[in-house]
């Protein structure tokens, strides 16, 4: 196997006050070295909760269990703590989702970018301090080594993403798990701030994986994608095929909600219909069936497994009897 | 930040100006005559009148009130009706280190019992430790402080002579270990219980897990990046226990039999000394609003957010 990341029916649990719920119900894929996988679904589908699984940096509330999550061959779920310390940030570096709460308010910026390089390289402070000024300039910081003193509250939300990519990259990790980098700014700054991960990872040859429950930005930046919904992955597959033909329902929802860029705006923003069951309260079969216009009696009864990167009893039949063609037209009359 | 500076001098002098107000007139409006006081219960009406106009308290109210104004600003609180003329003044000064030094002691206390055990409370929530820290507490903040120092008493001064019983002496931490030991107890609950609060606040917080995802030791992560956040909220309760501790410890002064402000108060409030009393009460106010105003400033050293928003 060659891949960098291998993730093997990860499950996530949280004990609750109401008992326990699942929140990752068998998640598996594998990244290879530099290539970009995407994480797309609705918000609560359990992105984060992957994510923050795989960095280990889940609470004792969380049970994780896997068949296997192999990062270059070693299991990370049996990682020491030292063993963890070492890899965080290193091999494997983070951006979160709100740039203006993951930076520490009161350390100043310098600290916060060199503290990496310290404690991982041993660089000494005089050199790590030159780093973080070019760290800085090539994020796009103006000025760099006056702000090294300031603190997060005078910089921006773009910037201060800006910064936590310079953190992230600082240590050339060979993996980035970003969660959402960007829902937090305004949308003339995303552009701004997607474009330097990709300026950032493909100079590292880092490979990347973007979470996101806007499948636009995910088919801008990645070369495949996962479908989460309600802890599942639902469908997989390469961007042609997931925008180009994607089979499940879910997923042609999702491709409905982009907003296009180019031409008129929709009056109104499509949306899914309903929302995903919660957590405690799932029904037996597909999750996604009480939203589904194309459910039948079998969806209702059992979860369909995830068979050709598809999670779907419709779909799956579909594609065996070849006859793709009728979907659409259904579709069609379930509108 | 200079004009923000001003501006809460300028405040904190107004309120220093309604405290005095305020005591002033608590004090005029306190029954029983002072003169007669002074005088003893067989001097005749005359006498009595001479010494109430000597003291100036035949004069109508409002003259009263500027006098003592006046007087103020040159550092006169007046004299003891008790002691013999000696002015309050002196015999404040004379008994604040004392205090000033169970004050300090009191908020020591409180940090070296309070503070860890509210860190290690957060840090294994529903663990044994924590369990025991929250007894702990509940147990400092509900026993009576002069119960616990009587306790202490008998059985580390009385039955196995530890610690002396009271008073002071050489060397001075030995006398001053109990009582501040005692007067730190009470307040340490309170501390463990705030410093557990804010700690799991910060610890649950986006910037710990970014942290933690660089990769950094945990000590690292609890030195430099969680304690200052989580204690910057106990600037405001060292600074104003500090100021209440110096205004006088009656309780644990009494108990323990230490000369401090507190014990000067106590005996006045007992012998109706008003003007002690009075004193005491300016000079407690006093400290707790110049604490107040330290602590202000303290925040706007520390944290950066606040410095800029003034
Ligand atoms: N610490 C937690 N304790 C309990 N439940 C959690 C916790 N974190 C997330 N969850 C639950 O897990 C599910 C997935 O959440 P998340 O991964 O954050 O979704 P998203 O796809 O929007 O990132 C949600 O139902 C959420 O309520
Ligand atoms: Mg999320």
């Amino acid at each position: 196997m060659d891949a960098l990341l291998d993730v093997d029916d990860l499950v996530v649990r949280f004990a609750t006050p109401n008992g326990d719920h699942t929140a990752v119900r068998g998640v598996s894929f594998s990244v290879a070295a530099g290539e970009r996988l995407g994480i797309v679904g609705e918000s609560g589908s359990g992105k984060s909760v992957t994510a923050q699984a795989l960095m280990r940096l889940l609470g004792p509330a969380a049970t994780v269990e896997a068949g296997a999550v192999r990062f270059e061959g070693r299991d990370v779920l049996g990682f020491s703590k030292d063993e963890l310390r070492r890899w965080r940030g290193a091999q494997a570096a983070m951006v979160f989702q709100d740039p203006l709460s993951s930076l520490n308010p009161l350390v100043r910026i310098g600290r916060q970018v060199t503290e990496t390089l310290r404690e991982h390289l041993g660089t000494d402070r005089r050199t790590a301090v030159a780093r973080a000024v070019e760290l800085l300039s090539e994020v796009g910081i103006p000025d760099a080594p006056a702000r090294l003193r300031d603190y997060p509250m005078t910089f921006s939300g773009g910037m201060r993403q800006r910064v936590a990519i310079a953190i992230a990259a600082s240590c050339s990790p060979k993996l980035l798990i970003a969660d959402e980098p960007t829902t937090a700014l305004d949308v003339t700054v995303q552009a701004q701030v997607l474009d330097l991960m990709d300026r950032m990872t493909s100079e590292l040859g880092t490979a990347v994986i973007l979470i996101s429950h806007d499948l636009g930005v995910v088919s801008t930046f990645c070369d495949r994608v996962l479908v989460m919904y309600a802890g599942r992955v639902v469908e997989s597959g390469t961007i042609e095929e997931i925008v180009g033909a994607p089979r499940h329902p879910y997923t042609r929802a999702l491709l409905g909600s982009i907003p296009s860029m180019t031409g008129p705006l929709p009056r109104r923003l499509p949306s899914i219909p309903g929302s995903p069951p919660q957590a405690g309260t799932r029904p037996p079969g597909c999750s996604f069936a009480s939203r589904c216009p194309l459910a039948e009696d079998v969806c209702h009864e059992a979860d369909p497994p995830l068979t050709g990167g598809v999670a779907c009893h419709v779909a799956t039949r579909e594609i065996a009897t070849r006859d793709t063609r009728e979907i659409a037209t259904r579709e069609e009359n379930g509108r | 930040m200079t004009g923000w500076v001003l501006r809460r001098i300028g405040q904190t002098a107004l309120v220093l100006l309604g405290v005095v107000t305020l005591a002033f007139f608590m004090a005029y409006a306190v029954p029983g005559d002072p003169a007669r006081l002074i005088a003893g219960p067989n001097a005749d009406a005359a006498t009595v009148a001479s010494i109430r106009h000597q003291l100036g308290l035949d004069a109508p109210l409002w003259s009263q009130y500027t006098a003592f104004l006046g007087r103020l600003l040159r550092g006169d609180l007046g004299t003891s009706y008790a002691l013999h003329g000696a002015p309050v003044a002196g015999q404040i000064l004379q008994a604040l280190p004392t205090t000033a030094l169970i004050a300090l002691g009191g908020v020591l206390w409180q940090l070296v019992l309070g503070v860890p055990a509210g860190i290690v409370a957060a840090y294994r929530p529903k663990s044994a430790a924590d369990r025991l820290a929250t007894l702990g507490a509940l147990i400092g903040l509900s026993a009576p402080p002069f119960w616990i120092g009587l306790l202490l008493l008998y059985y580390l001064a009385y039955r196995s002579s530890v610690f002396p019983l009271n008073g002071l002496g050489d060397p001075l931490w030995w006398y001053l270990a109990l009582p501040t030991f005692t007067l730190g107890l009470a307040g340490a609950a309170w501390y463990a219980r705030m410093t557990r609060t804010q700690m799991l606040e910060v610890l649950r917080s986006p910037y710990i897990q970014m942290a933690r995802a660089k990769g950094l030791r945990e000590r690292t992560i609890l030195t430099r990046h969680a304690l200052r956040n989580g204690l910057t909220p106990l600037i405001t309760m060292i600074g104003m226990d500090f100021g209440y501790f110096l205004g006088g410890v009656l309780i644990i002064e009494s108990v323990f039999g230490l000369p401090g402000v507190g014990k000067l108060t106590y005996d006045a409030i007992d012998q109706l000394d008003i003007p002690i009393v009075t004193g005491a009460v300016l000079f407690a106010a006093f400290f707790v609003v110049v604490m107040n105003f330290l602590v202000d400033l303290t925040y706007a050293v520390v944290d950066p957010r606040v410095r800029n928003r003034r």
